[in-house]
């Protein structure tokens, strides 16, 4: 799953890289507009549906965040 | 806040659009961000056109134009108009109420309560509940609402937060008395402790407009803007929404001891197609229930995204039907509010341009 992830960030925003084990939010690697259009990836290649209330920074600075905000919104 | 009415009925709904259409692609090269990028918004966010007033053209210009075609074609007497509410964050001028000018401008009668009210996003909602309170006196019989708002000149071109959503309109509704026993439910809720989420700083008397306040800053995201421009910090804005709007709106199911079922049309403020699909979601609202069409035909225009929504997809429906409505207003002041009633059999339900 990190893989894939990884793989729909650097299509998100190439000019960084999302192995690095950094702060996505405070690296500024992401803005509000990237996650909004991450969420629609998101949904998209994982099938799930992400709550509103979840769509906040903090569930978005990391790979590892993102990934427990899939499993929260359903993603076995 | 809870609130209760019976006896009223919406009569009439006219939306009035400026002729002006100006689509993203259009607007897009002033952005200081990749094409692609843009674009992918545009999907997400489900931008396309947005209606633009004319240079010039203020709100009450609009409410004037959308009086002036129901008197022309009788479809409002304007003797029998005992108040008019004028909710809007684009007044012509700090001082006097443009509603006494619209008054003034079609020589109205003088025993009238002339009121403009400071909202934005949920202005319809909160313009209804003050003609629903207003039409509890004796003495008043029919309300006219104008919501309006000409806030595109306020937007920069540099600002991809919000040049994109930003339209101009205006709308008018006529409320009355009715003889139906039916609850309407109501629903107020404000928080000024995150009143400057979405504001204009510069212009007002607390920081008057300069030169100074006319120079252009970039943003951590790339958008440029001067303190003259409006401004929103759309990840508060969107949290805020997406915290309150749902138990709001299962609070007021619950007090009409109904289900989401039991509700024909839940008709939205329309900030974007991705904030509203979430809302749907949340609540547990099949998409068609809710159109979220509006920003990507016409832009958003505060108060008036609502009667908009109704005025275009039901159209002459509402003219011949009746249905359960839920409606609701979200954003500006922080402010969310919302109606449950019946609406149905209008005199009109239309949009014409001007």
């Amino acid at each position: 799953m990190k893989e894939r992830i990884v793989g729909i960030l650097t299509e998100l925003r190439p000019e960084f890289d999302f192995t690095e084990e950094v702060n996505f939010i405070e690296e500024g690697m992401l803005d509000s507009f990237d996650i909004v259009s991450l969420v629609d990836e998101l949904e998209t290649n994982f099938n799930v549906k992400i709550d509103g209330v979840d769509i906040i920074p903090e569930n978005f600075s990391s790979i590892d965040s993102i990934e427990a905000l899939l499993k929260k919104n359903g993603m076995a | 806040m809870d609130l209760k009415f019976k006896n009223k009925k919406v009569s009439g709904i006219l939306t009035i659009l400026p002729k002006r259409v100006v689509t993203f692609e259009e607007e897009m090269v002033n952005y200081n961000f990749p094409e692609k990028k843009s674009l992918r918004l545009k999907k997400v966010m489900g931008y396309n056109t947005h209606r633009v007033a004319a240079e010039g053209q203020c709100s009450s210009d609009f409410c004037i134009a959308g009086l002036q075609y129901l008197f022309d074609n009788d479809l409002l007497d304007k003797d029998e108009i005992d108040a008019m509410l004028f909710v809007s964050q684009s007044p012509d001028y700090y001082m006097p109420p443009t509603s006494n000018l619209i008054q003034g401008h079609f020589g109205m009668k003088n025993d009238i309560i002339c009121l403009d009210i400071n909202q934005g996003c949920a202005g319809f909602e909160i313009g209804l509940v003050q003609a629903f309170m207003l039409l509890e006196q004796e003495s008043v019989h029919k309300v006219v609402l104008m919501n309006a708002d000409v806030l595109s000149p306020k937007v920069s071109i540099h600002d991809r937060n919000s040049k994109p959503l930003i339209g101009d309109a205006a709308s008018i509704t006529i409320i009355e008395n009715g003889n139906n026993n039916e609850e309407i439910l109501c629903s107020v809720n404000m928080d000024g402790t995150g009143a400057l989420a979405i504001n204009i700083p510069a212009g007002g008397f607390r920081t008057p407009a300069s030169e100074e306040t006319a120079v252009m800053h970039e943003d951590e995201a790339g958008n440029s803007r001067s303190l003259n421009n409006l401004v929103m910090q759309g990840d508060d804005v969107f949290n805020f929404v997406q915290r309150e709007v749902p138990p709001m709106i299962d609070h007021l199911l619950e007090r009409a001891n109904m289900s989401v079922d039991d509700i024909d049309w839940f008709m939205f403020h329309q900030p974007n197609k991705f904030m509203l699909n979430k809302l749907a979601d949340a609540i547990g609202v099949p998409y068609e229930k809710m159109p979220s069409n509006i920003v990507e035909n016409f832009g958003n225009a505060s108060g008036v995204t609502v009667p908009t929504t109704i005025s275009y997809n039901l159209g002459e429906r509402l003219e011949k039907e009746s249905f359960k409505m839920c409606m609701a207003g979200f954003g500006v002041g922080l402010t969310w509010s919302s109606v449950l009633m019946k609406m149905g059999y209008l005199k009109f339900n239309k949009i014409i341009e001007f």
